[in-house]
């Protein structure tokens, strides 16, 4: 990602090691060596604000919501509505009614599938690309195992960039959505979004954006995307695990039927049948992640304070630097070079497997992810069993690159 | 922790040169091995002679642990019949298994150099995915000798029959 033109050339210096200083899990070590975590595209650690968020939170307002009389119960749902209210102004959304908690990514996508699905059929098509996460293709799998639907991949190239002509030509008039990642997990390049949106409302499909891997980089602005459904996982967006958003248009989810059924989703309940809350609450049956949702809303107001477009130009810059130290060790290669990435590296190395080389790293200290990355079909693109991948967050730092390429070399030497 | 405990040199040396590499063409049995969550994946063909191995030869891609623990073995279990590959087996098995701290493992000859994993849990079904493979081969000529009276010719066809995940 070309980092935000409106930076201005007099911003203050990141302060890298006031941003690790709030993540404790940082200062531990690993095998007695400094921990170097570099996957943070799977999961990313939290900081204390969010810490002890959800520690205040669990000593002083834990009730259960939307239900109790007393007071415990209006904090607690004060405090989660609150936080509902957080992520909406992150995102841009128009309403908190568009806001639906899940459990994460993978939970939004399947709500999507077999809510909205549900009115598909034989000769309808959904379009999807060659980079995506195995939770944006098999829910789409089995939608149409259900429905008759056809399921459609865009291809990709060798550089890992999407053929943006091929996915304009696979739309038709009987594709009714376009589901895609904002940022390849696996790869690291940046979708061209806006286009394919725009390509798919030309001939009459929804969009789905998968801003998993997204939504921690870059500021995001659902309305001025123009998608109709944007998705991501708290645990990325240094928040707990077990909390992520569905973000749907308003006049979307209220068409749609809810998906599970339960308490806090009915409005009332008889033996003749049941009526449905008010959005967001029909899609979000059951006792919600309380304390998920308010780590999140805490994780969300520490990265603004932090400010997003300063992460971003911090990311990008170590992501230049990180590239331009492993082209240059001996029998290492990238796999994905889009010209737009975000901060996202995966490689391999000859004569090394990846799971090897994942474990003489893990022995100097450094966390990589070593394997398919959930998206098979990009290692069977490009031919490999698996890849390494290093990838960045708002604490990572030079020091955290040096440890890598040191790893690195002593994995060619140990294997050659 | 030494990272040469790991990859010692016979293991590195057999991930280079994998002995026994490749496929036996006629077979008595034959399985195929994948651990979906790395990618590594083998087949093993063996000849038999009554319960005891011939011949072994295994094909495949994986990481150099499961490569080299896959050379090892076809060394290792070559002549041997079914019950004295079971108790090598379970023994291996046990030193890759181990507390960390445990005494390295005795009488395992080569094999022991295996006993490294031990140290790195995520990586002990690469060392075991050739093992479990060769006991699918076992069982899979055990079934098809019970289904087809004695003297019927078997089945080779390799059974994609574990996955160590
Ligand atoms: C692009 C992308 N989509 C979806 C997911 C799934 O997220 P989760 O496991 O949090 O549901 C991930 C996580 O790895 C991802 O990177």
């Amino acid at each position: 990602m070309t980092p935000p033109a409106s930076a201005p050339a007099s911003a203050p210096a990141y302060d890298v090691a006031g941003v690790r200083s709030q993540f404790p899990v940082l200062a531990t070590t690993v095998r007695g060596k400094r921990l170097a975590f570099l996957d943070t595209a799977a999961s990313a650690q939290r900081p204390l604000a969010v810490i002890e968020a959800v520690d205040r939170y669990e000593r002083t307002s834990h009730a259960n919501v939307h239900r109790g009389v007393y007071q415990l119960s209006q904090k607690a749902t004060d405090a989660f509505e609150g936080a509902r209210e957080k992520l909406r102004r992150f995102i841009g959304a128009a309403s908190s009614r568009e806001v639906i908690f899940t459990r994460g990514t993978t939970e939004s996508i399947n709500l999507v599938a077999q809510s909205w699905g549900r009115r598909l059929g034989p000769g309808d098509e959904i379009l999807i690309t060659w980079m995506e996460h195995h939770a944006n293709i098999v829910p789409w799998q089995m939608l149409c195992e259900r429905t008759g639907a056809t399921l459609k991949v865009a291809p990709i190239d060798r550089r890992g960039e999407l053929d943006l002509e091929a996915f304009r030509a696979l739309l038709t008039p009987r594709t009714r959505i376009a589901s895609f990642i904002q940022i390849s997990n696996a790869l690291g390049t940046v979708l061209p979004v806006r286009e394919m949106i725009a390509a798919a409302k030309a001939v009459g499909a929804l969009t789905l954006v998968d801003g998993a891997q997204a939504i921690s980089h870059q500021r995001i602005d659902v309305q001025s995307l123009g998608c109709d459904f944007y998705v991501f996982s708290g645990h990325k967006l240094y928040g707990p695990t077990g909390i992520g958003v569905l973000w749907g248009r308003e006049a979307l989810l209220r068409e749609m039927p809810p998906w599970q059924g339960g308490g806090d989703m009915i409005r009332t309940v008889s033996f003749s049948g049941s009526t449905w809350n008010d959005l967001p609450w029909k899609f979000e049956a059951g006792t919600p992640h309380i304390s998920g949702a308010i780590g999140l809303g805490a994780a969300v107001d520490w990265l603004e304070t932090i400010g997003i477009d300063a992460v971003q130009a911090h990311e990008q810059s170590l992501l230049t630097q990180a590239t331009a130290a492993l082209r240059e060790i001996p029998g290492l290669r990238l796999i994905g070079e889009a010209a737009d990435k975000g901060p996202v590296i995966s490689f391999v190395m000859d004569g090394v497997h990846p799971h090897d080389l994942g474990t003489i790293l893990d022995a100097e200290g450094v966390a990589v992810r070593a394997g398919h990355h959930c998206a098979m079909p990009v290692m069977a693109f490009f031919d490999v069993p698996a890849t390494a991948r290093a990838s960045f967050g708002c604490y990572s730092d030079e020091a955290d690159i040096a440890q890598l390429v040191a790893a690195l070399r002593h994995a060619h030497e140990v294997f050659n | 922790m030494d990272l040469k405990d790991l990859y010692r040199d016979v293991i590195l040396d057999h991930n280079k040169r994998p002995r026994n590499f490749g496929r036996l063409d006629p077979c008595d049995t034959a399985a195929d091995g994948n651990n979906p969550l790395c990618g590594d994946q083998l087949t093993v063909t063996l000849r038999l002679e009554g319960d005891r191995v011939e011949d072994i030869r295994f094909e495949g891609r994986g990481c150099a642990i499961s490569t080299a623990s896959a050379s090892l073995m076809t060394e290792a279990v070559k002549g041997m019949d079914e019950a004295a590959i079971q108790a090598l087996y379970a023994r291996v098995h046990d030193a890759l298994t181990a507390a960390a701290d445990a005494p390295p493992p005795e009488g395992l000859g080569k094999l022991a150099a295996l006993a490294g994993v031990r140290e790195f849990p995520a990586r002990v079904k690469c060392a075991s995915l050739s093992w479990h493979t060769l006991n699918a081969a076992l069982a899979h000529r055990a079934q098809n000798a019970a289904g087809q009276g004695p003297g019927a010719g078997l089945d080779p066809t390799p059974i994609a029959a574990v996955s160590t995940e």
